[in-house]
């Protein structure tokens, strides 16, 4: 039962950074109809922009572990939204009347240019994140093992996503968001400016993804520049599973595939860990292709 | 002679001079600059096949490694063991991965454009993390394979790049005459139509699900027997040779340079193998030029380099 345990709250914490991370691509989904394969790459962008501010101003040192890493996160989460607005308008803008697929090449062609940007700036060497910044004890509830990092994540994420969901449903943007989702001519007709609402799409989604980026480069304390593919991959089976383009779906599935992972490893095989995933995108696309809460919509003739 | 022979004229004077001028390259080139164009005409082959499934069809395949994949292992494990010629395996791995890919494509067929990407995706990781953990005890781990035969030729053995050379450009012509038969034909229009209106396809008495099963199948067939070529021209083969790049690779050289033409896929394996090579004096940074290229690419010819042109029938 303390494996069971340990590896459940484990798998939360991990699914809790997938659950960031499917947000940008079920937001994206939603309005472009595009699997942003830029999307990962934005992650590592956020875990290496974490990186170079907080040793270039030691924001922990002058305020405090807990007002710097607030400070450090708002600063990743500007920085990595402002990345994705311009990714959109020079990569994905010129291309929404093109073929699908060229908007997939471009969204590849994207995802190779951060990729060997990062590269070329930071090293192809596995960076180490500063040590002893986060609080580095442990709490021990009935023997299981709890270290204050993990519970920080997924308080943090759950913070986030309780903000975005609060942003969609109840804000006069996040109702044009969720027009531009449903009918893009539509919700022109009703006066809504569609290209300024995929732009903020654009910020809000990757800026989530910066900061799931900046949360692994502490937890983990070290980035390389290719974690985003298989992050990303990860990430975009959570929002299948929860169902695309629906977002307490992607918060569902990052946590369930964090979860199903983590038990997987432990009860099945560590070998066979990567391939969980995959096997759950299968299962979930062969018998329930629109996710645990997508909705079934008609295919249109 | 009016202007359209005279068109069809020249463009079979520039397809010829092109294929003898390719015919003649070894004789100029050194061994590097051969063996380059060995690995763009196996990426051709590759996403020759490709486009079969992606290109004619219209289904967003993003795994076609995992079939080279099967292909090549069948072939390495079999020659390795059983000490059988590759020529004589290559079929064989043909069809062992065009049976996978009937047994693997059948529950997902009726999935639609993006799904179908990321059920592909998920294939080919399976199929490498099934390869890197040994499956079966026969896949050799994280190491792969090694020891694999040179092709045996009637008794001539083909080993230097420029043997090579040859080889793979004599299947090639087979692949792009047996193509283009494939293209002009009944199942051919089929596919294209599913490509065009699945819908309209089913209403015409298309049966959609078995001629994607199809397609998928030769696709894979063909793919199987160029992991054959490949496994004996490295003589040893890994997981890391298949990865999910490579898929992303064989994806790119068909939508660059063209889906569903067979010249702009060739002319696109050619910039996508072939081109980087050029700059390689700029190692890191031709990536990042490449990933950009692509997306100007992208933007200003949408369609690819040389899209298929408009089929006309005459009705009689």
């Amino acid at each position: 039962m303390e494996l069971f345990f340990q590896q459940f709250t484990n798998g939360l914490t991990v699914g809790s950074i997938y659950a960031l991370i499917a947000l940008g691509y079920t937001m994206v989904y939603g309005v472009l109809k595009l699997i942003n394969f830029a999307h990962g790459d934005l992650f590592t962008i956020g875990a290496y922009l974490g990186l170079t501010l907080l040793t270039c101003f030691s924001l922990a040192g002058y305020l405090g572990v807990f007002a710097g890493i607030f400070l450090l996160t708002v600063m990743v989460f500007c920085l990595v939204g402002i990345i994705g607005v311009i990714l959109e308008r020079t990569a994905y803008k010129p291309l929404r009347s093109s073929p699908r697929l060229s908007a997939v090449v471009s969204a590849l062609g994207a995802s190779i240019f951060f990729q060997n940007a990062v590269m070329l700036i930071y090293g192809a060497r596995v960076r180490v994140y500063p040590q002893n910044i986060l609080p580095s004890f442990a709490l021990d509830i009935y023997g299981v093992h709890l270290p204050v990092v993990r519970v920080m994540i997924f308080a943090v994420s759950i913070a986030l996503m309780a903000a975005l969901y609060f942003f969609i449903q109840r804000t006069k943007t996040g109702v044009a968001i969720r027009a531009a989702a449903i009918d893009q001519g539509a919700a022109k007709l009703m006066g809504i400016n569609v290209n300024k609402t995929i732009s903020i799409v654009f910020l809000i989604g990757p800026a989530l993804g910066g900061v799931a980026g900046l949360m692994v480069g502490l937890y983990y304390g070290q980035v390389n520049f290719t974690m985003g593919w298989s992050y990303g991959l990860k990430a975009f089976i959570a929002a299948i599973l929860g169902g695309i383009g629906n977002i307490p779906g992607a918060m569902l599935g990052g946590m369930l595939l964090g979860v199903i992972e983590a038990l997987g490893a432990a009860y099945f095989s560590v070998a066979w860990k990567d391939a969980i995933a995959f096997f759950v995108l299968i299962m979930i696309l062969i018998f329930k292709p629109t996710g645990l809460l997508g909705e079934r919509v008609a295919e249109k003739v | 002679m009016d202007i359209t022979s005279k068109k069809i004229k020249n463009k079979k004077i520039l397809q010829s001079s092109f294929c003898l001028i390719l015919f003649l390259c070894p004789l100029f080139l050194n061994l590097y600059w051969t063996d380059v164009l060995v690995n763009v005409g196996i990426y051709a082959i590759l996403a020759l096949s490709l486009n079969i499934i992606l290109g004619h069809c219209g289904l967003f395949h993003m795994g076609h490694a995992a079939f080279y994949a099967i292909g090549a292992y069948t072939v390495g494990i079999l020659n390795v063991k059983y000490n059988i010629p590759i020529l004589v395996l290559m079929p064989v791995g043909g069809m062992v991965a065009g049976l996978f890919a009937a047994v693997m494509a059948r529950p997902i067929i009726h999935l639609r454009g993006d799904y179908l990407l990321i059920v592909t995706i998920g294939i080919v990781e399976i199929v490498r993390i099934a390869l890197v953990n040994n499956v079966f005890g026969l896949t050799g781990g994280a190491n792969g394979i090694f020891g694999i035969d040179r092709p045996d030729f009637f008794g001539f053995k083909i080993k230097s790049p420029f043997h090579f050379f040859y080889l793979v450009y004599a299947f090639a012509a087979i692949t792009v005459f047996l193509f283009y038969q494939l293209e002009n034909s009944r199942f051919g229009r089929a596919l294209n139509y599913i490509r065009e209106d699945e819908v309209a396809a089913e209403g015409s008495g298309v049966d959609t699900a078995k001629y994607k099963l199809a397609a998928f199948v030769v696709g894979a067939v063909w793919a199987g027997m160029t992991g054959a070529i490949f496994a004996s021209k490295m003589t040893i083969i890994s997981p890391d040779s298949f990865n999910f790049w490579e898929s992303v690779i064989l994806f790119t050289i068909v939508l660059l340079g063209g889906s569903g033409n067979i010249k702009g896929v060739i002319l696109g394996s050619f910039l996508i193998i072939g081109l980087p090579e050029l700059f390689r004096d700029l190692a890191s940074a031709r990536m990042l030029v490449f990933g950009a290229a692509m997306v100007i690419m992208m933007i200003f010819r949408s369609k690819g380099i040389l899209p298929p042109v408009r089929k006309i029938y005459k009705v009689n």
